[in-house]
């Protein structure tokens, strides 16, 4: 069955994954709106791009004037982008807005699109995340806790908001050819820094796949919260050594020294538990669900991270 | 090189780069089992009976004694499932918790499949189909002195209540000479806490080495229990008496057979 045409609002869209999403949106045939306080100068004829703030009245108005079919929140921002006060204006501030217009204008679906890091890693949780699972990453990595709680909040609306079919994704990281993410970041590096004695696994999926994911969960308008990952965890030696890069493993104690100095990437501290212990999730519920197959296996996704211009 | 043979026909699902979903490793297994390989047949020279009883594939889990101590039951009993068995299984173990902040180890011990031990892992390698290895006394059985070394101390329960929810068989075994290979005459619960452990075993000749003693392992048939996991405990510790005794039983054979009594290849 061919989905009908959707009215989409897509807050954050000039976000390079929800750059990808609003593409096969469009492709798809359904009309995007875009709201995002970053510009997107070459954004593709047929997608209307209002620079506006999701916290301001101005967007409220589009919700008002579209009355659109769903919504796709993806105005979240990391640790990598903003300060931590601002950052919680509009990791919270943003999300309440979203679904606040959602229960005045009638939108009948919307996703948060969230991180598996929600679920933090530490050593004495399971390899595996299911769904049902609390929030433990905010402890040992204070820069998270506006995400697990923007994720909470967006939850919160399946309660608060019953008429409302509100979908949380919680994705693993993605690679590919745009270079952007949390561990392309890393990857982009000349060496991956680890730390001495410890090798997590990591999961990732193409940035393609991920957002393929998450206008199948529009589409298939799932309710609930999902995980969603691609190809199983590869440890993060194996990634790095497979996008041609060298492991540089450190000591734990020279480890927070040595970050952002000698070419190596800078991190917070709180994440070096990233480093030492994987965050791995289950998302078997997205693909029984949805019926979502990932279309790049680990190798096709790491040469398409490598070999952007062949891709 | 056979280490690196048997690891090729381990019926695990590996990925092109060598590493299953759970981030065991062929690279590592093949290292690891090379180790362990003269450990179990030149240095310990162990004698695994019974090994017919452990099913070929599908789900399966090892419940025996802790003997010694240091894990050398637990490397000895995958050894025996790795070296034995035809095609080879990995034995999956339940490792300590504190075990998974101590560098190098935490990386080890995952790449070769021995996972913190939490119920969530369990049950998730049986619905897998893996073959898990519990010993129920838990660290109070590495605990046992080299006088309490055939004994059995408490065993837990959470065992038997996987065991009942996934419906899997129990293969019992009676570990044999761990207890004479590392005689542990005292425990220093002290220095085990500044190194993050409950405590650290001291032999009764202070090298923290295992003395090349003979060692042995029984498996008995399989046990098959029903139910939903969800029963009073006093029903689920009758089923585990049940365990415990025919593990008691594997254990007093096994010191018979090696004490001479009984002529191999006997089995009770």
């Amino acid at each position: 069955m061919i989905p009908s045409r959707m009215k989409v609002i897509l807050p954050g869209i000039s976000g390079l994954l929800a750059r990808i999403v609003a593409k096969k949106l469009l492709a798809r045939g359904h009309q995007v709106v875009g709201i995002d306080a970053r510009p997107w100068p070459e954004a593709p004829e047929g997608i209307v791009v209002h620079t506006v703030d999701i916290r301001k009245r101005g967007a409220e108005d589009i919700f008002r004037t579209l009355r659109p079919d769903a919504v796709i929140h993806m105005a979240t921002v990391t640790h990598l982008r903003q300060k931590s006060e601002d950052r919680y204006r509009i990791n919270l501030g943003g999300t309440r807005a979203v679904w606040d217009h959602c229960h005045t204008y009638g939108v009948p679906h919307a996703i948060f699109v969230g991180r598996h890091t929600y679920y933090g890693a530490a050593p004495d949780s399971p390899l595996y995340h299911t769904e049902e699972e609390p929030p433990s990453g905010a402890t040992t990595f204070p820069e998270l806790a506006d995400l697990v709680a923007a994720d909470l909040y967006a939850g919160s609306a399946l309660w608060r908001y019953p008429e409302i079919t509100t979908t949380v994704l919680r994705i693993c990281y993605t690679l590919g050819p745009s270079h952007h993410g949390t561990l392309a970041g890393f990857l982009n590096a000349p060496r991956v820094p680890m730390v001495l004695g410890f090798d997590p696994l990591f999961q990732f999926m193409h940035e393609d796949d991920a957002a393929e994911a998450i206008v199948v969960a529009l589409e298939k308008k799932a309710r609930g919260v999902f995980n969603v990952s691609g190809p199983p965890p590869l440890p993060l030696s194996v990634i790095a050594h497979a996008a041609g890069k060298k492991t540089l493993p450190v000591p734990e104690v020279l480890f927070r020294l040595v970050l952002g100095r000698f070419g190596l990437p800078g991190l917070p501290q709180g994440a070096i538990a990233h480093i030492k212990y994987p965050i791995v999730i289950d998302s078997m519920r997205f693909k029984k669900t949805i019926g979502f197959r990932y279309e790049y296996d680990a190798e096709a996704t790491i040469d398409a991270f490598t070999h952007p211009s062949t891709t | 090189m056979e280490a690196r043979e048997r690891v090729d026909r381990l019926e695990l699902p590996f990925s092109r780069f060598g590493v299953d979903n759970y981030g065991i490793s062929k690279k590592h297994l093949a290292l690891w089992f090379t180790v362990l390989g003269a450990l179990y047949k030149d240095y310990f020279r162990v004698k695994a009976h019974g090994t017919e009883h452990v099913p070929r594939r599908g789900r399966a889990m090892l419940i025996g004694n802790h003997s010694g101590g240091i894990a050398v039951d637990g490397a000895m009993v995958i050894a025996s499932m790795f070296f034995e068995l035809d095609p080879p299984r990995l034995a999956q173990g339940m490792v300590e918790k504190f075990l998974n902040r101590v560098p190098m180890a935490s990386l080890w011990f995952n790449r070769m499949g021995q996972l913190t031990g939490l119920p969530e892992h369990a049950f998730r390698m049986l619905e897998d189909d893996r073959l898990l290895m519990v010993f129920p006394e838990g660290a109070r059985g590495t605990a046992k002195l080299y006088w309490e070394r055939s004994s059995l101390v408490h065993f837990g329960t959470g065992f038997m209540r996987l065991a009942l929810q996934t419906k899997t068989p129990i293969i019992p075994f009676g570990f044999i000479g761990g207890g004479d290979a590392f005689p542990t005459v005292f425990n220093a619960v002290e220095l085990g806490r500044l190194v993050g452990a409950p405590y650290v075993p001291i032999s009764a000749y202070l090298l923290p080495v295992p003395l090349p003693v003979q060692l042995a392992v029984h498996y008995g048939e399989p046990m098959r229990f029903d139910g939903t996991g969800n029963e009073d405990d006093k029903v689920i510790e009758s089923k585990v008496e049940l365990v415990k005794a025919r593990i008691a039983d594997l254990i007093e054979h096994g010191e018979r057979v090696r004490a001479g009594f009984l002529s191999l290849p006997g089995r009770p």
